[in-house]
């Protein structure tokens, strides 16, 4: 029995196999006409695109003279002196570290305070439940302008601002989208599951814990990536929020940084080029995720 | 169970119910307040009625704000759509190794938050077209953001060169989910790759449209960072947008009362256009 099935098997294959590989031949030859007019054009495309970064990047390298000259040659050698000027300027490492803490921390208290109460949301069906979820989908269409100078007089009057404030605010501006996230992932997630371990005499926090936040994984990673992009290029919150020099965030300091060297263009251009780069980098490093993340969160 | 009775429901709703009550709603309701007052910022203000609202619609500044506004976003909106629509198409041809290349350039400018991104582009117009200008002694290239128009313009090209790469990625995913065999029965029964785009692929992404003609319309309408790094509203207030108009108005002239009216009547614009946009593209959806 074995002997004959595991033949019908090789046998079945290689026919499989050829059929398949001449029609993919074929398919191929005349996709790959096609597609090298496709890729010329992807690459003309992708260079005007890039071009702005190009004149950035070769400009940071030049004195004020040659800038000011013409813009568009390539700099004379390679002159670092701009770089270490403006990363001392900038107070790079604190500023960069100050972006950082505000980052994480709002995206530590937006995950789990979010997939709390998408799960509670999800795994209950009364009126009351929907009428919640409603009340939190009014925050998606309030845009913060609306609400922008109470939320900072209310912040202010109890000295609730700078890092722990932004935090908040952070988490509150965001817990509607992220919730909103959750909950759709939820509904994909059978209740049975839930219901055996409760038979099992686990209890709620518990199966959430151990069971629903590590399904949700695929979520949390829409959710730091959707999240983490704005908090880390955000400038008008934090220029309401931060009255501490010291705690400056990114966006901040380089916006001080323009006015006090003001058209500067070679200390400016390699501020800009060393707070961009880093972020490339790490976009590339995680590039699946982030595209994962984002087309999730679109189709959701 | 997460019943309405069990403790468990409630404690896992509390922390979100917090935070949005104290950032969203009772802001959203002291603000209200605020705009029936004529607060600026230290001594309580004093009711005034509606006296803000017809004040606001009597100021030319924050017409003309909401003008730009709105042309501004009709404008990109269109315009990111499009290009990220071709982008997309482009990407999802079988490239191979290209394909991620492609997707990086393109999305490249998303990382980037918009303060910097203005000062980008405040180089590229004022420094780099000069030096276009100089070489070529066009006139075009001169001055770019020094007019109304060539602000516009350097408003709108930065915030294209920001977006769409963003909705590219959006209109990727739906494409990706169009059916293999679809697409092979419209080859087999001889249509264009036009046809197949404009019969097939675009009726099929329409729930794409609710999800990013949302995104950058109200991107678009809030956006304030761009606009302060690139032309800070110059020259002359022409290149204001609605948003800044809010923020100096409350920060700079310390109106704070004033300026939540016309906070308000932005929000209330904001979501009107939203709830009527998405009515909009769902009821496309459904009968694509």
């Amino acid at each position: 029995m074995m002997r004959t099935s595991r033949q019908l098997a090789v046998n079945k294959n290689p026919l499989a196999k050829d059929s398949k590989h001449t029609d993919s031949a074929l398919t191929k030859r005349k996709r790959n006409d096609k597609n090298s007019g496709m890729i010329i054009l992807g690459i003309v495309m992708s260079l005007f695109w890039f071009y702005p970064f190009f004149l950035i990047i070769i400009n940071s390298f030049k004195t004020k003279a040659e800038i000011f000259q013409n813009t568009l040659t390539l700099p004379s050698g390679i002159n670092a002196e701009n770089y270490t000027t403006a990363f001392e300027k900038l107070d790079f490492v604190k500023s960069a570290a100050n972006s950082l803490l505000v980052t994480v921390g709002s995206l530590v208290l937006i995950v789990f305070v979010s997939s709390m109460a998408a799960y509670a949301l999800s795994r209950n069906t009364s009126k009351i439940s929907s009428m919640i979820y409603f009340i939190i989908a009014i925050g998606l269409l309030i845009p913060f302008q609306g609400i922008m100078i109470p939320l900072i007089s209310l912040f202010g009057k109890v000295s609730m601002l700078n890092q722990p404030g932004l935090m908040i605010m952070y988490l509150g501006l965001a817990t509607s989208m992220s919730t909103f996230l959750y909950y759709g992932a939820l509904r994909g997630i059978p209740k049975s599951l839930d219901e055996a371990a409760v038979i099992d005499g686990a209890n709620t926090f518990y199966i959430y814990w151990k069971i629903i936040l590590p399904l949700l994984k695929p979520t949390t990673v829409t959710v730091i990536v959707l999240n983490s992009l704005w908090f880390w290029n955000d400038y008008l919150l934090p220029s309401l929020s931060v009255n501490k020099a010291g705690m400056y965030t990114i966006p901040l300091k380089m916006f001080y940084f323009f006015g006090e060297f003001n058209k500067q263009w070679h200390l400016a251009l390699a501020a800009l080029v060393m707070v961009i780069i880093p972020i490339i980098i790490l976009f590339i490093a995680l590039q699946k995720y982030v595209v994962k993340g984002i087309s999730d969160g679109a189709i959701k | 169970m997460l019943t309405n009775r069990s403790k468990s429901f409630w404690l896992l709703l509390t922390p979100a119910f917090i935070a949005l009550l104290i950032v969203l709603f009772i802001p959203l309701m002291t603000g209200t307040y605020y705009s029936l007052t004529d607060w600026n910022g230290n001594t309580v203000g004093e009711f005034i009625g509606f006296d803000n609202y017809i004040r606001a619609f009597q100021d030319q500044g924050f017409i003309d704000s909401l003008v730009f506004t709105a042309k501004f976003s009709v404008v990109s909106v269109v315009l990111i759509n499009v290009i990220a629509l071709i982008l997309a198409t482009l990407v999802t041809q079988k490239l191979g190794r290209w394909t991620t290349v492609f997707r990086t350039v393109f999305f490249m400018p998303n990382l980037i938050g918009g303060i910097i991104l203005g000062f980008i582009w405040q180089f590229i117009f004022n420094k780099a077209f000069e030096s276009i200008g100089d070489l070529t002694s066009i006139q075009f290239f001169k001055g770019w953001l020094d007019t109304p128009e060539t602000g516009f313009w350097g408003l709108v090209i930065l915030f294209v060169w920001q977006m769409s790469g963003y909705m590219m990625l959006i209109y990727i995913s739906f494409l990706n989910n169009i059916p293999e065999e679809i697409l092979e029965a419209a080859n087999m029964d001889g249509a264009s790759p036009m046809q197949t785009f404009i019969r097939i692929k675009l009726p099929m992404l329409m729930p794409a449209f609710t999800v990013t003609l949302f995104l950058t319309l109200s991107n678009a309408f809030k956006i304030y960072d761009q606009n302060l790094a690139l032309t800070q509203g110059g020259p002359y207030n022409s290149t204001q947008m609605a948003a800044m108009n809010i923020y100096n108005e409350a920060f700079s002239m310390r109106n704070m009362g004033f300026a939540q009216s016309k906070a308000i009547i932005f929000l209330i614009i904001i979501v009107v256009i939203s709830i009527i946009q998405i009515s909009i593209t769902r009821k496309k959806e459904i009968s694509a």
